[in-house]
């Protein structure tokens, strides 16, 4: 397809999503990426079908991809002809029919489960949607078009100014479009923030006759779903984004290596892809330029380490994904030997709007070293969980508190950076987040989870967490890594288990930076972050565990007993009926007995009690 | 590994050792498992050694080298979902069904699993059930879950 070709049907694309804006037909848009899903999206959209078909109303449903607060999933909007769209939270299949007669049947607007509408200004009193607390002091870049559009439809993204930054790219040389991405000030996403300018030029100086681009959407972090939300919510911004890096460095191949445990991520992608080629935005001579291009998915196999540049290169050669000395670093011999750029999906997502809208639109936003916005998983204890994309430099506590609402219990600590990064407590609350300072900490960016945990949670227990994921990751290459997490697991299963001694916590922290020296790649460099930042920050906490033999958040398996108080449990045996391993025992309106031989701490008898309104909470954890 | 599966692989790969991990995940989507006789005719296809084969696909979680049973539970042990309670519903799922993670029920119905994370972290705890996400488990819904199949 040549430039004039796209143009039209840019125009065109224009006009069909224009109808959708100004429908003439009502369309309900649901919330359908994973987490979506998870929370029931599907049911919910085949009650709407049902309700729609029994009452014979035309209307057309677009699933879309997550708009960012997943916990008011599942989402449902309803925009009416002519009017805004309005958005409803948490809607179940048996909450559609009450929510879609008030439209239908009432010609009103329904106020059970209202979020926001999505017009401008007033309406009815109801708040705007990106008013909400969540949502406003949020800055949406690459997150534009994520529950907006509809990620299936090449013409959604070309209608909101899709692939323009490309097109602007074809009038550009590639050094002109390297010094837009340089002034922009732009830094790998993916966890390091190397910039991502000079990775590039490094590859495009080297003599080649081929270059490689690789996508990393083997977002491995657990605790981690921007790069999945982002693929499944705006598929065509990270391809945008891979052929204006491919252009830039001179590839003309180009990967996605992706985790095969979003499957979801991986049907949108090979869809836009599929489109991309028939509108002539990928294959030879794209939009009848010189510059030829091709993308390939390669399915991930269930290894964090593959997200470590070197070993992703290795597993897609088809090998043991196990990394390699650096350097040569992979700009300069990569994937076959050939110079090879690996760039995060959010990095490669940006690039579009940073080519579309200028770099020093881009600058704007940051500090002076850490430019632009972020997006981070907001999970954990906190109120309001999901996607939030926010500009660098904002506090902590901004994000916790003003986006996230806080925690119901009082706030404990906030992780960052997943297994590799650290635990930061209260006082660090303050904290800018930006590249330095995070590091500086301790903790590091990441690729953008941010957990944030409460009074019930155990530092330790959550510190042996992340050893037990290193060192169930780690490739074995390296004796540091392979041999010392192993023993860093076991003395914190030590600390948890009451059993350790305080000589125990300095050989973990001396352990810790065996590790961290004797690693060849990030893996076992960062992984004893966690232990060593929690010891820091949290060292009371330890010594709770090694001599009172206590776990203070009630957490520690060996070190807690569930107890069933007399006076309070009524006898309802619900407990009873619950307990895997028959350990409760006790005739109707009686007390129960607890036998603790059997016990196997699996919170069950806790639960059912806790949500009964009449024993309430006979059943209490102590440690 | 039957002859009609493996020409149909033989259109689709060029038989390049790079397309190794590949071939090996299309493999097991046809046959749920890798088979010691199927590692063999990719040996002989793609000129590497069996041990060669078996190493790397040891070297990645996804690959099963027994039969899987007929449904597939995922515990996702994320970090969200190990702060809101992923092991005690990973622990009672194992005291439930009799089996540790990794092994399947002797009755060949269901296999354990741990993951890694499912990402759908701001909906902690997670469990797939033959694929379908459950979200905000907890040791009780678990336990309904597993129920209800028995009695299905």
């Amino acid at each position: 397809m040549s430039k004039k070709a796209i143009d039209e049907r840019r125009r065109q694309a224009a006009a069909k999503w224009e109808a959708v804006q100004k429908n003439s037909v009502p369309v309900i848009y649901i919330g359908a990426a994973s987490c979506g899903l998870a929370a029931g999206a599907a049911d919910t959209q085949e009650a709407v079908e049902d309700y729609l078909e029994k009452k014979g109303i035309t209307a057309r449903i677009i699933p879309v991809g997550c708009i960012g607060p997943c916990y008011l999933e599942p989402l449902l909007d309803v925009q009416m002809p002519g009017k805004p769209r309005i958005s409803y939270s948490n809607v179940l299949p048996k909450d559609v029919p009450g929510i879609l007669s008030g439209f239908f049947e009432n010609g009103e607007i329904s106020r059970n489960h209202l979020a926001g509408h999505f017009g401008d200004g007033e309406l009815d009193g109801i708040p705007r949607f990106f008013d909400l607390p969540m949502l406003k002091p949020q800055v949406r870049i690459v997150l534009r078009n994520c529950g907006i559009i509809d990620p299936d439809e090449l013409d959604h993204y070309l209608a909101r100014d899709g692939y323009m930054g490309f097109e602007k790219c074809l009038s550009m040389t590639w050094q002109e479009v390297l010094d837009t991405v340089k002034r922009s000030g732009i830094r790998g996403r993916g966890g390091a923030g190397f910039p991502t300018w000079r990775k590039w030029l490094t590859c495009r100086e080297t003599e080649s006759a081929e270059r490689y681009l690789i996508c990393n959407a083997d977002e491995g972090d657990p605790g981690a779903f921007m790069n999945r939300s982002l693929i499944e919510g705006d598929p065509h911004a990270v391809l945008e984004g891979m052929l204006i890096a491919a252009y830039t460095i001179g590839a003309s191949q180009g990967y996605v290596y992706i985790r095969a445990e979003y499957p979801l991520a991986i049907k949108r992608l090979k869809k836009a892809i599929g489109q991309m080629r028939e509108a002539g935005l990928l294959g030879p001579h794209i939009l009848g330029s010189d510059f030829s291009f091709d993308i390939k998915i390669k399915e991930g196999a269930g290894a964090f380490v593959c997200g470590e540049e070197t070993a992703l290169i290795a597993s897609i050669e088809g090998k043991r994904g196990m990394p390699r000395t650096r350097p040569p670093f992979p700009a300069v011999a990569g994937l076959r030997g050939k110079p090879t750029i690996i760039n995060n999906v959010e990095t490669l997502g940006t690039l579009p709007n940073i080519l579309r809208n200028g770099a020093e639109w881009y600058a704007g936003y940051g500090t002076d070293s850490s430019k632009g916005t972020k997006t981070f998983s907001l999970v954990g204890k906190v109120r309001r969980t999901g996607l939030i994309e926010v500009p660098l430099g904002m506090t902590l506590r901004e994000v916790i508190y003003d986006i996230g609402g806080g925690t119901q219990k009082p706030f404990k600590a906030v992780q960052s950076g997943g297994p590799s990064g650290g635990c930061l407590s209260e006082e660090f609350l303050d904290l800018p987040i930006d590249y330095e300072h995070l590091a500086a900490a301790g903790a590091i960016m990441g690729s953008g989870g941010l957990i944030v945990v409460d009074s019930d949670t155990c530092i330790v227990d959550m510190t042996k967490y992340f050893m037990d994921f290193t060192q169930r990751e780690s490739c074995g290459k390296c004796v540091p890594c392979r041999v010392g997490t192993r023993h860093m697991v076991e003395i914190l299963q030590k600390v948890c288990d009451g059993k350790a001694e305080l000589a125990d916590l300095d050989k973990l922290e001396k352990l810790g930076q065996t590790v961290k020296n004797g690693s060849l790649c990030a893996l076992g460099g960062t992984a004893p972050n966690p232990a060593l930042t929690s010891l820091k920050y949290f060292r009371p906490e330890f010594i709770s565990h090694v001599k009172d033999k206590r776990c203070p958040a009630v957490t520690c398996k060996n070190l807690v007993i569930y107890r069933v108080i007399a006076g309070k449990c009524t006898g309802c045996q619900r407990c009873v009926k619950v307990c895997p391993t028959g350990a409760i025992t006790g005739p109707r309106s009686e007390p129960h007995n607890l036998d603790q031989s059997k016990c196997i701490k699996c919170r069950s008898c806790y639960e059912i009690c806790r949500f009964d309104a009449i024993a309430g909470d006979a059943i209490v954890i102590e440690s | 590994m039957s002859k009609a599966g493996l020409s149909a692989l033989a259109q689709e790969f060029k038989g390049e050792r790079g397309d190794l991990i590949p071939i090996l995940q299309r493999v097991q989507d046809l046959f749920g498992y890798l088979r010691p006789e199927a590692i063999r005719h990719i040996s002989r296809w793609l000129k590497m050694s069996e041990n060669e084969i078996f190493g790397v696909a040891t070297f990645y979680a996804q690959f099963r080298f027994h039969p899987a049973g007929q449904h597939h539970i995922k515990i996702c042990l994320g970090t969200a979902c190990h702060v809101r309670g992923g092991e005690q519903i990973l622990a009672t799922a194992q005291q439930r069904l009799g089996i540790k993670t990794g092994e399947t029920t002797a009755d060949g119905k269901y296999d354990l699993d741990r993951v890694a994370c499912l990402g759908c972290c701001a909906l902690a705890p997670v469990v797939a059930f033959d694929g379908r996400v459950h979200s905000q488990m907890s040791v009780l819904k678990i336990q309904k879950i597993l129920d209800e199949q028995k009695s299905d």
